[in-house]
């Protein structure tokens, strides 16, 4: 990575930061501690599973939020505050930018995952007192919630480079939406016949495939997950949040910025 | 600031190689997955739990799921297999979520009652699912006349598959050829006279292709079962006149025992074997058929329609020989 992307990345984490982006962990907090202690009292058996159902769930959310609500504003805010056209007088080009906050973005959110997992794996001895193997599973879900976050951002990057941040937030929470059904539109594509076949397949390999990146309920439930698809998984999410960067490199390369 | 050339080039071949990358990644992923969005989508096996998880969005889940009972059941039976344990949970999903959704109930039940290849061979889980759409839908008639249609092939109940097309053929809208049948059952007309009727009235009131093809080869089985016995036994009949069996129908036309060649329902000239017994040509266009299957003949794992017309039923007539 050079230099300007690095430094681009840097200010981008910083400005989420002071954008009191992480205030999220105490809501996160009380979550997971509340659910923690109010489950064991009124439930039978199920503490740990809320614990990582809950837990996950949460991260994954509050981190599609972020990254969409962040994401979205990451091209417009620097047009509206002006600040873009200092940083593209210096020698960066826009490519640079597009890619510096990408993975200032990405690099907040794999932060927020971290202290997020810390707060799942406490409340977890909490309620077991003990950790076991079988919870190294946990760790592959938070990957695939990393990587979710990485499609999901670029995806936010790549509206917010042609389109308002109201309309942007629109276009990535529905995709973040689709993409969660991805394999049921795969599965209806495959059923169509004719023009239709084709349409719904096209559309089906262009959303992205969120779904198989969830694996909280078999985690959640103690089963492993398949060393090929961590593999495929990995594939597929860095390809796919390659994809709409470049997307976003492409349309902010030649949009008027006047 | 004019966009630079360069960056536009490589981006859009990044662009490009990534798609294609994306798209053999994606097949990998659903290669190693295999069925697992179904098992999944089962880990919540309590429709009051999805109900609650959809946030009041109950009608587009229930669409949701009900695609998935019909991607699982269609794959299920493309694969002929025996199995389709799924399928009675994702019909309660489906159903728990929207109870108006006719047709699940109505397909959900077609899926459910027949024996494998044809369905998942589970007629109680059927019956439970109509149950519960009428009691859900109690002035629907087509959830009566399934009803009573799950009662008379599945479980040869008669009496019960009767009062169930007379509740249907006195609620609004019924078709009117359902009052027929269940007059003509309550005067306890013979068998293949009442499927005929069944398999009729199924064939007019459905939209459905599927359906229409099932029900047009349902028909021409019926016609079949019924010309091959009664030509075997005007076979005898000549026989008993000239003391050898006939070498062709020409022979049987000739003695004035046929008016024509007989055809079936496909169009094909029946034949005639040596030892008097009478075969359909092309038992693979036959689904269904009972009677006159050449000897030694396998049939394929799932019933064939291609050469079913929906639109134009021919072969389903009820007089096919004089």
């Amino acid at each position: 990575m050079n230099s300007r992307i690095r430094l681009i990345a840097a200010n981008t984490f910083r400005e989420a930061v002071r954008d009191r982006v992480l205030y999220n962990l105490i809501a996160f907090a009380l979550l997971m501690s509340g659910a923690a202690v109010i489950f064991g009292q009124i439930s039978i058996d199920i503490e740990r599973l809320v614990v990582v159902n809950l837990g996950l769930t949460a991260i994954s959310l509050f981190g599609v939020v972020i990254a969409i609500f962040i994401g979205i504003g990451l091209v417009s805010k620097e047009i509206e505050k002006r600040t873009l056209y200092t940083m593209l007088s210096r020698p960066v080009r826009r490519w640079e930018f597009i890619v510096g906050k990408f993975f200032g973005l990405a690099g907040t959110l794999v932060v927020n995952t971290v202290l997020m997992a810390l707060g799942v794996f406490a409340a977890l001895l909490y309620v077991s007192r003990h950790l076991q193997a079988s919870d190294s599973a946990i760790l592959v879900a938070l990957y695939f919630i990393v990587l979710e976050f990485l499609v999901v951002t670029a995806l936010a990057l790549l509206f917010s480079s042609f389109s308002s941040p109201l309309m942007s937030s629109v276009f990535a929470f529905s995709l973040f939406v689709i993409g969660s059904f991805a394999e049921d539109l795969r599965g209806f594509a495959a059923a169509a016949k004719g023009a239709t076949h084709w349409i719904a397949t096209a559309a089906a390999y262009l959303v992205p495939n969120l779904s198989a990146l969830n694996v909280i309920g078999p985690v959640a439930h103690g089963e492993t997950v398949a060393g090929n698809l961590i593999l495929y998984n990995t594939a597929y999410a860095l390809l796919y949040s390659a994809l709409a960067t470049c997307g976003a490199v492409l349309i902010f390369e030649r949009r008027n910025l006047k | 600031m004019k966009p630079s050339l360069r960056t536009t080039a490589i981006a859009s071949v990044l662009l490009v190689a990534f798609l294609a990358g994306v798209v053999v990644t994606l097949n990998l992923v659903d290669r190693e997955r295999g069925h697992a969005t179904l098992k999944e989508v089962l880990y919540i096996s309590s429709p009051k739990v999805v109900k609650r998880l959809s946030l009041g969005y109950t009608g587009l889940m229930a669409d949701i799921y009900w695609t998935r009972a019909v991607q699982y059941f269609g794959a299920q039976h493309h694969a002929g297999a025996e199995e389709y344990k799924l399928l009675p949970a994702l019909l309660d999903i489906t159903t728990d979520l929207d109870p108006k959704l006719l047709v699940a109930y109505r397909f959900g039940a077609n899926f459910l009652s027949p024996r494998p290849p044809n369905g998942a061979g589970q007629p109680e889980q059927a019956l439970a699912l109509i149950q519960k759409g009428i009691l859900a839908n109690p002035r629907e008639w087509t959830l009566y006349y399934d009803l009573g249609f799950i009662y008379y092939f599945e479980f040869h109940d008669y009496a019960k598959a009767a009062q169930a097309f007379q509740q249907s053929s006195t609620l609004p809208n019924a078709h009117p050829f359902v009052q027929v049948v269940a007059a003509t059952m309550a005067q306890h007309a013979g068998e293949s006279q009442m499927a005929r009727m069944l398999w009729t009235t199924t064939f007019e009131t459905t939209k459905d292709r599927q359906i229409k093809q099932n029900a047009i080869a349902h028909l021409r089985a019926l016609m079949v079962d019924e010309v091959v016995p009664e030509l075997e036994k005007r076979v005898q009949a000549y026989r008993q006149r000239t003391g050898h069996l006939p070498g062709s129908f020409e022979e049987l036309v000739r003695a004035g025992l046929l008016r024509g060649i007989p055809l079936d329902p496909t169009g094909r000239p029946y034949r005639l074997m040596p030892d008097g017994t009478v075969e359909v040509r092309k038992a693979d266009e036959l689904p269904f058929i009972t009677k006159g299957i050449p000897e030694n003949y396998t049939p394929p794992e799932l019933p064939n329609f291609k050469n079913i017309n929906p639109d134009a039923p021919v072969g389903t007539s009820a007089q096919p020989i004089s």
